[in-house]
């Protein structure tokens, strides 16, 4: 007999409010469906009504707290470019910086997440502790643990001193130090390996067909990196390329491990990038205007449409923005966070595998986490129900039963 | 301790996550996440309730045996925050549930300390009451 799981349907973080329903016959998954349904803070219509562009950018942050640079990035580099805004290199790099020690933090969290979904919650707070340090350099650059607000229209508003350099260092130095640890606890640990190696599998044909991004697709082998493929901030300069698994491994699979792997392999790319870029900052401004009822006439001025695109943590994010002459706010704002791109991945990656590894494969595609945490029940009569707790408690399990 | 995701960034819910994990440690003082409303004393809102989930915060809201309190993290719970006026917000909480009892945590998102902070005023409240 079939049975209908259903998970979801909540997502508000990035406004892709999700719900999976698996069709399960005994153990085994045999059906995906994921629905979108209509839930969402309105954040482009504020944008649209009610902010100015400068005022969106704070807006934009909070689209997502866990990635709360690429958001403000994409929007930035769009209405940048239609009106015409230059960059000075100094802000560049600083950008760079940024968006790096966010892809650090966003895949610490993530290895911890993950591990907690395996039911190996020493792992979840060992991670979360060494993730501690990279919170610390961004609380010392920006301020701020979580929201940074270093964005703005020409440039940065913060700049990063010579006095912070050392500190920024010495976190280089201590995760390059933990780098083999790392790898360790989670690549050759027995247990994340039985359930991880080939479970939730996503080709190389499917990655593409479903326009999958981020590490999501480089673990199928596409080596597609927006860093890599187009030439934006301070980019150009660093030689970056797309991290694929068999880089360290030598064979691609595209499973869960194999996700594991290339965000490893990314913190460690972040590192060597920060590293390079504290070392070529060039001096100048951070700004190129630093007035901003200046800019924002600037942008009043300004007509046309334009599209941003940042490599977030979780793949590629991009905004649309078109401004209209005259207009206070922006015309038209249409954010693409990357998770929409990857959850139609979940369809391929959950087939005929077990209820116990649903949470696990969804969490490999690191949606955000409080969505994957938080696995609501939405049944209607006649279906069996399982919970976040439940459904966490059989993960746990299955990795109980796999360890003698 | 229950927390609900009521349409948050994000933000708030990585803070509480912190201040669970070694560096805060919550446990310490007592302080525990659980995995059913029915088993909480404090239930803690992040997020500016959107139109969707509001039934499903009250609902979540009366499963809690008295006496309870509500611990809203952020600025968006309380005010709705960055996305006040915004066409599809039921919020903010108080709002939706006048009855509750509220600890409010401020900040966008608040440090752990803070939230820390909140749950310890809760606990306070819910020892007066309790007497
Ligand atoms: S208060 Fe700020 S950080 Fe917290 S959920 Fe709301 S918008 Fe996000």
């Amino acid at each position: 007999m079939k049975y209908k799981v259903p998970i979801g349907p909540i997502h508000p973080a990035l406004k892709e409010p999700i719900m999976i329903t698996c069709e399960v016959q005994g153990e085994e998954i045999t059906g995906v469906d994921v629905t979108a349904s209509q839930n969402h803070r309105g954040v482009e219509w504020i944008g649209m009504h009610r902010n100015n562009p400068v005022q969106s950018i704070y807006l934009s942050e909070r689209i997502c707290g866990i990635c709360n640079l690429c958001h403000p990035a994409c929007l930035v580099l769009a209405v940048e470019e239609i009106a015409g805004i230059e960059v000075p290199e100094r802000a560049q790099y600083i950008r760079v910086i940024e968006a790096e020690l966010e892809r650090i933090h966003s895949h610490l969290l993530w290895a911890g997440v993950a591990a907690h979904e395996l039911g190996f919650d020493t792992l979840l707070h060992y991670t979360w502790q060494v993730r501690e340090k990279v919170m610390d350099i961004l609380e010392l650059v920006n301020g701020n643990r979580v929201t940074k607000a270093i964005m703005m229209y020409g440039g940065v508003r913060r700049d990063i001193t010579d006095d912070l350099k050392p500190k920024m260092m010495e976190m280089l130095t201590y995760y390059r130090g933990l780098f083999s640890r790392m790898a360790q606890l989670f690549l050759e640990d027995k247990t994340i390996k039985m359930r991880t190696r080939n479970i939730g599998i996503l080709t190389k044909e499917d990655a593409y067909q479903l326009q999958a991004v981020g590490p999501t697709v480089r673990a199928s082998g596409v080596p597609k990196d927006v860093r890599q493929d187009v030439a934006y901030f301070a980019y150009p300069d660093f030689e970056i390329k797309a991290v694929t698994p068999d880089q360290l491994t030598g064979t691609v699979v595209g499973d869960t491990y194999d996700r594991i792997v290339v965000r490893l392999l990314e913190v460690k790319q972040s590192l060597d990038i920060i590293e390079q870029a504290l070392d070529e900052m060039p001096p100048g401004d951070i700004a190129s205007e630093e007035k901003i009822p200046k800019l924002l006439a600037q942008i009043k001025k300004a007509e046309g449409e334009a599209i941003g695109r940042h490599e977030a943590p979780r793949g590629e994010d991009i905004h649309y923005v078109k401004l209209k002459k005259g207009l206070d706010t922006l015309y038209t704002w249409k954010v693409r966070a990357p998770t929409y791109s990857n959850i139609m991945a979940w369809r391929p990656m959950l087939m005929h595998h077990q209820i116990a590894d649903i949470p696990i494969v969804a969490a490999s595609i690191d949606p955000c986490m409080s969505c994957t945490n938080r696995v609501i029940t939405a049944g209607s009569s006649g279906e069996a129900i399982l919970g976040a707790e439940e459904l966490h408690r059989l993960s746990v399990e299955k990795t109980r039963r796999m360890t003698p | 301790m229950f927390h609900v995701n009521s349409g948050s960034c994000n933000g708030c819910d990585i803070e509480i996550v912190a201040a669970l994990t070694p560096r805060y440690d919550v446990e310490r003082f007592g302080i525990k996440l659980v995995g059913s409303p029915r088993h909480a004393d404090v239930i803690a809102f992040t997020g500016p309730v959107t139109s969707d989930l509001a039934d499903k915060v009250k609902r979540v809201y009366e499963q809690i045996p008295d006496p309870k309190v509500v611990l809203v993290v952020g600025s968006c719970g309380i005010s709705g925050g960055v996305f006040h006026e915004s066409y599809h917000l039921a919020g903010p909480l108080n709002k939706l549930i006048p009855e509750a009892t509220c600890v409010y945590v401020p900040g966008c998102p608040p440090r752990p300390e803070a939230i820390i902070d909140g749950v310890v005023k809760a606990w306070k409240h819910l020892e007066e009451v309790s007497q």
